[in-house]
Order: structure tokens, then C-alpha cells, then sequence
């Protein structure tokens, strides 16, 4: 179907780039792009499609990231293979927050805000046991090898993330054209109405806690392997739950490309902000904060929402479908 | 003649309030019944003791022979019993089409065939023309109707139907009516709330009065609206009268 | 486990730390009870009334006690506006929009101050910084005093305001019944513009009495405003009495955790109440609604 199609035709016209550029700065904003996406995509399944603003998604990326990391440093597991176990930790982390929260009907701002508290005991603890470094955190050794998921040039690395995107693309594809998608939607727009025609809201917002989690901790363990280092701050810290969720909704919650869109729209503008600025400690984080204000005053449902909107209020005028 | 719904000493109280005190009813199978009375009653508590949505302080609820007493609704609406809100509940960010196919999907897992269905169903409560509206685009006609479809897509046995003519004009309640009397003739069960008597004497077989959470009267239309003590309670003598002229003494 | 002496103190130390809490939870609460939004900047203009407070202290001269005149109207007049022009309109009538906006407000005001002011702790020294009083076996910090006091006495002139003034009475109103107010004439803009002002003045307050025994960065406000909601959660959204008693509560719960397992441990022991209020109690314990 339609979605589908424009989601290969994505990936195949992203993945050429590498092919037809070897140029570091190119590939370096692709792949970060990318990242960017996959937070946004990540967040966007539990918030835009599910309805349930989580403010501490770091909590997910943070798991990912140490359980990435760990499960090469102590347990001399092979990084690819460590991949999908550290998407499973997230997601089982995911599944355990979910679970109390959906458990004692938690919605709204006491969502949002156990989600926060959860990153932060998350992240006092991480600063407090040397299971996980403590303060100073975890270095993965230098391995320039695909082998370790440590490629030498970036084509690697935009490839692998472009995999990792794909597969969010894909999830969120699915959630438009599946039962367990509309029920999700109906469970965002309406709990009680989607109860009495037989949605069960426990299981349909844990599940999505579940994927959100388990994506969100790709980019994580993404995270360690290219930049070999992780700490409490950058696992747990503010900056990754706020990235994702302005990025998802500066897009447009709840659509198929709005993370996209609104990602790869705060990245250009960070780029920017740092070519005409420089180094400005905390510029990019006042950007991510007034843009968030300024989307929700003027365009609450983000650009490609509002674009999604614009297009749908065209055909009903034009009469394209009656 | 089968109970499809059996409600036996039912009560609920929040706090100081009793709003539904030892409520007992049998709903039988392929009726179409009503349950009126003053607002704040208990009515839409009752519907709410019925399909789950609240926890029966004392008493039990079972349908088709099975005990539901405080199973959860979406349970319930897999065993065929749903219902529709009061204040209408639209998912509102989506199409009317979409809608439907909610409870659609409730047995039809795949998303075509819930789309196919959602649009026999439209055709059924008369929104054809209006598939691809937003739900928030409707009028409240509109979405009283949206509602019921929802509600009938998930094919109920017994549809709880919570003053689905309110906030509607004479034009459109005249309209509503052959949609409500359909369902029946589908061969689902329906039990209203409803304060348009009108509607209640067209349509009800049996009628339920309640006021202050008490089960006060019950019977058909006639008898129901010639009890003094509801005329007291609810109906008042003017309304009561009239009633009588129109629809003569039918038993 | 530990000498009874050391045990006071650390209860002492936390019922002045607490009040200060409560101070910075009540004005949470009355945005809270009255605007029924959660206000995620809340912490963050903390942070802003602090580093005015140091400014004034460092640039000026001006001791901390002594700008509470200057400090508390000027945040009272940020609050207003900010509600008035920014989060009122940008609400668009939905509660998740105002959770967004503010969200990103406490974003902005945050990073502004890492821009500005980068990212060094900053403490003052006045006359008093290091003097004590002893109380029964412990001694503790005079700043640390002047706040409890300072604290009790500015929720009772909140609780006088709410209670006994005609702004009282008409923000019991719009809280109660937001529609029947407007219909009486009340002005539920200017109402909810106020409340907010209010509220931030409560941390201009807040801010005055802290400082002399504490310090600024551009983090500070996310430490505090967990802690500020768990005391609104544990409290009962909306309760002022609940909100006094539970930042004394959580001022205690944090000195006796800090003592037992350490400084970043104990801080711990506050999110896991937090959670498990917001699970097993969220109308919390003096709840004046769910």
C-alpha cells in the first residue's frame, strides 16, 4: 500500500547517499538526522499514536545504551548480538513501567510525570552503582571493524540507523493499518468509548510502551557504539526525553512522517543556531524549548500534521471524496 | 421468551449518595425496551452497573446466563453487550469511517474487512454520505448516529442506548426513530434511557421507571404513564394526559 | 543506629529544608488547585528568582532578606505575564498543550541561564552565611531558621489571602466552577493570570530565604521540582495544609535518607515515594481533589 511504498522508497533513496558521497560532513548529518528520527519515531508510538505523553523517554535510551555497553564490557557479548538484547531490555523496562502506571490508571500530567521520575531514579541510581560506572560512566575499547559495530568511515553507521528507522517507519506503518493501531488511537481519543466496544486499554497502551521502549533503546545502544562512551547525565539526563518528544511534535504526533519531518527540522535548525553561533552551551536545548512553544501556540498539530489537515480540508472542499 | 439481561438487587452508593438502591430487571431477548424517570435518578449509573463500567456495591448482573458482575466492558462487549454515552463520545480526530471500524474490529481482525464493515454499517444508520467527515465534523445528529454505529459494529446482542434523541430537534428524533426500530428488526436486543416520551410510547414494549435509584413503576407504555406515582415522580399530570389522548388505552 | 543527637539534627535540618519545600509547593499548589495545570516550569523560574536574588546580592549589595520587596513584585509580574500572554493562549483549551508549553518554557529558561550564566555554582556570603543557633543538643544554621520562619509566615498571609480577601474568594470560585464565575462577572483571566503570578511570588519568597543557605546553577530547578510535585501529589492536589505538612514530611524523608544512604541515594527514597503516592494514593493524603 501506499505507506509502505513511500517508506522503501526512503529508505532505498537515504541509503544511496553513502554510495554517491564519501564526504564526512555529509554522512555525519545523515547519520545524526537519522538518530534524531529514531527518538522522535520512538516517542511518537506511545505519545502521538498512543496518546500518553511520557517526559522521561531518556529512561528507555539510557537502559539501551548501558545494556549495549555492559553486555560487551562484561560479558564479552558480540555488539550485533547485543543489539536486539539491549531493545529487549528497554522494552522489558518499558513493559514494567507500563505496567504499573496502566495498572493504577495513570494519564495525563501523572503520567508525564511518573515517567520523569522514573529517569531520574533511574539516573541517581546509575550515578550511585558501579555496575554501571558510577559517575564516570563506560568506555567501550576502540575496534574499528564492522565486526564490533564500530565501522571506520560513517557509511556504517548511517546504514545501521537507517535499518534501526526503517524498522520504526515499519512499526508505525503497521499501527496505521492494524486493529491493534486503531485501538491504540481509539484508547488516545476516547478511553472510556473504546472500552465499551471492547478495547482492552491495559494491554493496548502497554504494548505500545513496549515498542516505544524497545526502539527508543536502539538508540541507545546506537548511541555507545558511536560515541564508545555513556554516563547518567547523557543516559538518563533531560536532553534525550526532550529531543524525542519535540521532535515528534513539532512533526506531528500521531502521523506516519511527522517525526521525521519535525527531527530532520530541529536538526537543520541546531546545525545552524552552531555554524552561526558556534559552541553555545545549552543554545540547541533554548531552540528545542522555544520551538516547542511557538509549534503548540501556532501549529498545535506540528508541520506534517497540519499538512495532513490542510490536504484533508482541501479534498473536502474540492469534493474529491464525498 | 430467553432473559438476555438479568439485573437482581443491584445497588451502588458514592459516599452518602445512594443513587441506585435494589434494582431488579429482566431484559428478554429481541425487545426493545426503555427505562425512564427524573434526572439524576440512576439511570446512567444502571447502564453503568450493567456494562461494567462501575462495580455493583451489592447485587449481581448476568447476561445470556453468564455472571458479569463487574467484568470489565470491554469483556462484556465481547460477549455482545455495549453501549453509548449520553454525552457523545466520538473519537473525534478521525473519520467516520474509522470510527466504526473501531468496533468493527471487535470481531473482524483485519483492517479491510473493519473498513468494509464500518461502511455497510454507515449505510444502516444512514451516515453514508458522510464516511470521510471527521468525526468532529458532524452535527449532533451526526454523532448520536456515529455513536450507535460504533456501538452496532461490534455486533451487540443487547445495545444500551443512553438518550440517544437528546439534543435533537422534532425533524431529526422523527428521523431517528425507523433507525432504532432497524436495529431491532437485525435482531438485536435494545434497552434506552430516554426523557422523549414520544419516542418511548412509539417504540418501547416494556418501560422501567426509576427515580431516586429506586425501581418505582414497570409495564408497558400505557400502564406506565396512567401510574400515579410516576405521574408524581416524573411525568406530571399535563404530560400524562396528553400521553393518554394520543395513544389511547392500549394495553 | 546513629547517637539520638545526630538523629535530631538531621530531623532538624530537614523541617527547615522542608519548609522551604513547602513554600516552593505552595505556590505549585494554588497554580495546581485553581488553574488545574501542572506548571513543569516551575522549577526553572525558581532558578530565575535565585539568580536574581544573586545578582542583586553581587552586582548591588542588596542582602537577600532585604530584596524580598523587590524580588517577590518582580516575579509576581513575570507569573502574570507569562500566564496572560504565553500558556493561556497557547493552551488552545487542552490540558496536554499546557503540560507542552510549559514543558518548553522550563526548557528555554533553563538553557538561557546555562547561555548567560554558564554552568558554575554560585553561592553568596553575607554576614550571617555561617552563623548557628543551637536548638536542644543540635545546631543549626541561622539562614536555615529564617527560612523555616519565613516560610510559615508566608503560607499563613497565602492561606489569609485565600481565605479572607475578595481575590480569595474569587479564586475559590473559578477553581470550584470555572463557567459560574465568569457568568458572575469574575474576570477568569485576570484570575488565573493572578494565581500564577502568585505563584511564582511564592518562589521570589522562596528564592530570598534559600539562597543565603544554598547555592545556584542553571540545574538547580529540576531537583526542586520533582520534590516541589511530590509534595502537591503527597499532599492532595490543591490542599495548602497538605502541601506545608508534606514539604515537611519529604524535608525529613530526605535529611534521615540522606544520613542512611548517602547523599544521592537518599534523594532516591523522595521519587520512589513520589511514585508510589502517585500509584497506590495519587488524591493523596489531605486531598481536596483527585
Amino acid at each position: 500500500m501506499k505507506d509502505l511504498r513511500n517508506v522503501i522508497l526512503f529508505v532505498l533513496v537515504v541509503a544511496l547517499v553513502p554510495v554517491l558521497t564519501s564526504s564526512g560532513v555529509i554522512l555525519n548529518f545523515v547519520m545524526t538526522a537519522l538518530y534524531a528520527c529514531l527518538l522522535a519515531q520512538a516517542w511518537n508510538i506511545l505519545g502521538g499514536f498512543g496518546g500518553q505523553f511520557s517526559f522521561g523517554h531518556a529512561l528507555f535510551f539510557g537502559t539501551g545504551a548501558y545494556a549495549q555497553a555492559i553486555l560487551q564490557l562484561q560479558f564479552n557479548v558480540n555488539p550485533w548480538v547485543a543489539l536486539p538484547l539491549a531493545m529487549g531490555a528497554s522494552a522489558m523496562v518499558g513493559a514494567w513501567v507500563g505496567a504499573l502506571s496502566f495498572r493504577y490508571g495513570l494519564k495525563g500530567s501523572y503520567f508525564a510525570l511518573v515517567t520523569l521520575a522514573f529517569a531520574e531514579v533511574f539516573r541517581i541510581v546509575a550515578l550511585s552503582v558501579p555496575f554501571t560506572g558510577a559517575g564516570v560512566g563506560l568506555m567501550l575499547p576502540l575496534q574499528s571493524s564492522a565486526a564490533a559495530m564500530q565501522f571506520g568511515t560513517r557509511a556504517g553507521f548511517v546504514w545501521l540507523m537507517l535499518g534501526l528507522v526503517a524498522l520504526a517507519l515499519c512499526v508505525s506503518v503497521w499501527l496505521r493499518h492494524s486493529r491493534f493501531g486503531a485501538y491504540l488511537q481509539a484508547v488516545r481519543d476516547n478511553e472510556d468509548a473504546a472500552r465499551a466496544i471492547g478495547v482492552n486499554p491495559f494491554q493496548v497502551k502497554l504494548l505500545a510502551t513496549v515498542l516505544s521502549g524497545g526502539l527508543m533503546g536502539a538508540g541507545g545502544a546506537f548511541y555507545v557504539q558511536v560515541f564508545q562512551y555513556i554516563d547518567p547525565g547523557i543516559a538518563y539526563g533531560p536532553h534525550t526525553s526532550v529531543e524525542a518528544l519535540v521532535g515528534a511534535i513539532v512533526g506531528g504526533m500521531g502521523t506516519l512522517w511527522g517525526p521525521v519531518v519535525g527531527a530532520l527540522a530541529l536538526h537543520v535548525l541546531a546545525d545552524l543556531t552552531r555554524n552561526l553561533f558556534g559552541q553555545l552551551p545549552g543554545i540547541n536545548m533554548v531552540i528545542y524549548g522555544a520551538v516547542l512553544v511557538l509549534i503548540v501556540m501556532f501549529l498545535p498539530r506540528g508541520i506534517a500534521g497540519s499538512g495532513v489537515s490542510v490536504r484533508a480540508a482541501w479534498q473536502r472542499w474540492t469534493g474529491g471524496r464525498s | 421468551m430467553t432473559a438476555l439481561l438479568q439485573v437482581q438487587g443491584v445497588s451502588k452508593s458514592f459516599g452518602g449518595l445512594r443513587a441506585v438502591q435494589d434494582v431488579s430487571l429482566t431484559v428478554t431477548q429481541g425487545s426493545l425496551t426503555a427505562l425512564i424517570g427524573p434526572n439524576g435518578a440512576g439511570k446512567t449509573t444502571l447502564f453503568a452497573l450493567m456494562s461494567g463500567f462501575l462495580r455493583p456495591d451489592q447485587g449481581n448482573v448476568s447476561f445470556a446466563g453468564q455472571d458479569i458482575t463487574g467484568q470489565a466492558p470491554h469483556l462484556n462487549a465481547a460477549l455482545g453487550l455495549t453501549r453509548t454515552f449520553q454525552i457523545v463520545q466520538p473519537f473525534a480526530a478521525q473519520t467516520v469511517r474509522e470510527n466504526i471500524a473501531v468496533g468493527a474490529h471487535l470481531h473482524l481482525p483485519q483492517r479491510a474487512l473493519a473498513l468494509a464493515r464500518a461502511e455497510e454499517v454507515a449505510l444502516q444508520v444512514g451516515l453514508s454520505s458522510q464516511l470521510d467527515k471527521l468525526a468532529s465534523d458532524l452535527t449532533v445528529a451526526g454523532r448520536k448516529r456515529l455513536e450507535m454505529a460504533r456501538a452496532l459494529a461490534a455486533r451487540p446482542k443487547l445495545l444500551l442506548l443512553d438518550e440517544v434523541l437528546a439534543g435533537l430537534n422534532p425533524q431529526e428524533i422523527a428521523e431517528m426513530i425507523p433507525v432504532v426500530r432497524n436495529l431491532v428488526a437485525q435482531g438485536v436486543t435494545v434497552l434506552m434511557i430516554e426523557h422523549v416520551m414520544q419516542a418511548v410510547m412509539n417504540l418501547a414494549e416494556h418501560v422501567w421507571v426509576l427515580a431516586q435509584g429506586k425501581l418505582i413503576a414497570e409495564g408497558t407504555p400505557s400502564q406506565v404513564t396512567q401510574n400515579a406515582q410516576v405521574i408524581e415522580a416524573y411525568l406530571g399530570h399535563g404530560t400524562a394526559a396528553r400521553l393518554r389522548a394520543q395513544h389511547g388505552d392500549k394495553p | 543506629m546513629f547517637d539520638p543527637s545526630i538523629l535530631w539534627a538531621s530531623v532538624l535540618n530537614g523541617v527547615t529544608t522542608g519548609a522551604v519545600y513547602a513554600l516552593i509547593a505552595l505556590g505549585l499548589t494554588l497554580i495546581y488547585g485553581v488553574l488545574h495545570i501542572i506548571n513543569f516550569a516551575h522549577g526553572a523560574s525558581l532558578m530565575m528568582a535565585l539568580y536574581g536574588v544573586y545578582f542583586l546580592k553581587e552586582r548591588l549589595g542588596i542582602d537577600p532578606y532585604l530584596a524580598l520587596p523587590v524580588v517577590v513584585p518582580l516575579m509576581f509580574v513575570l507569573g502574570y505575564v507569562l500566564q496572560r500572554v504565553v500558556i493561556n493562549r497557547a493552551s488552545h483549551g487542552k490540558d496536554e498543550n499546557i503540560l507542552l508549553v510549559t514543558l518548553g518554557l522550563s526548557i528555554v529558561m533553563e538553557n538561557l541561564a546555562l547561555l548567560f550564566f554558564k554552568s558554575d555554582t554560585r553561592t553568596i556570603d553575607t554576614a550571617y552565611t555561617l552563623t548557628t543557633w543551637s536548638i536542644g543538643s543540635a545546631m543549626i544554621s541561622l539562614p536555615k531558621l529564617v527560612a523555616f520562619v519565613g516560610a510559615l509566615v508566608v503560607s499563613a498571609l497565602l492561606l489569609w489571602m485565600v481565605r479572607g480577601t475578595d481575590l480569595g474568594r474569587a479564586i475559590r470560585a473559578v477553581a470550584k466552577e470555572k463557567h459560574g464565575a465568569r457568568l458572575m462577572g469574575i474576570d477568569v483571566e485576570h484570575v488565573y493570570a493572578m494565581c500564577f503570578g502568585i505563584g511564582l511570588a511564592c518562589l521570589g519568597a522562596a528564592a530570598c530565604f534559600l539562597l543565603p543557605a544554598y547555592y545556584v546553577n542553571p540545574q538547580v530547578g529540576n531537583g526542586f521540582v520533582l520534590v516541589a510535585f511530590t509534595i502537591v501529589v503527597l499532599g492532595g492536589m490543591g490542599s495548602f495544609a497538605g502541601a506545608l505538612l508534606g514539604g515537611l514530611l519529604i524535608g525529613v524523608v530526605e535529611s534521615l535518607g540522606g544520613l542512611y544512604l548517602g547523599e544521592s541515594l537518599g534523594q532516591v527514597g523522595i521519587f520512589v515515594i513520589f511514585i508510589a503516592v502517585l500509584l497506590l494514593r495519587p488524591q493523596g493524603f489531605f486531598g481536596a481533589r483527585t
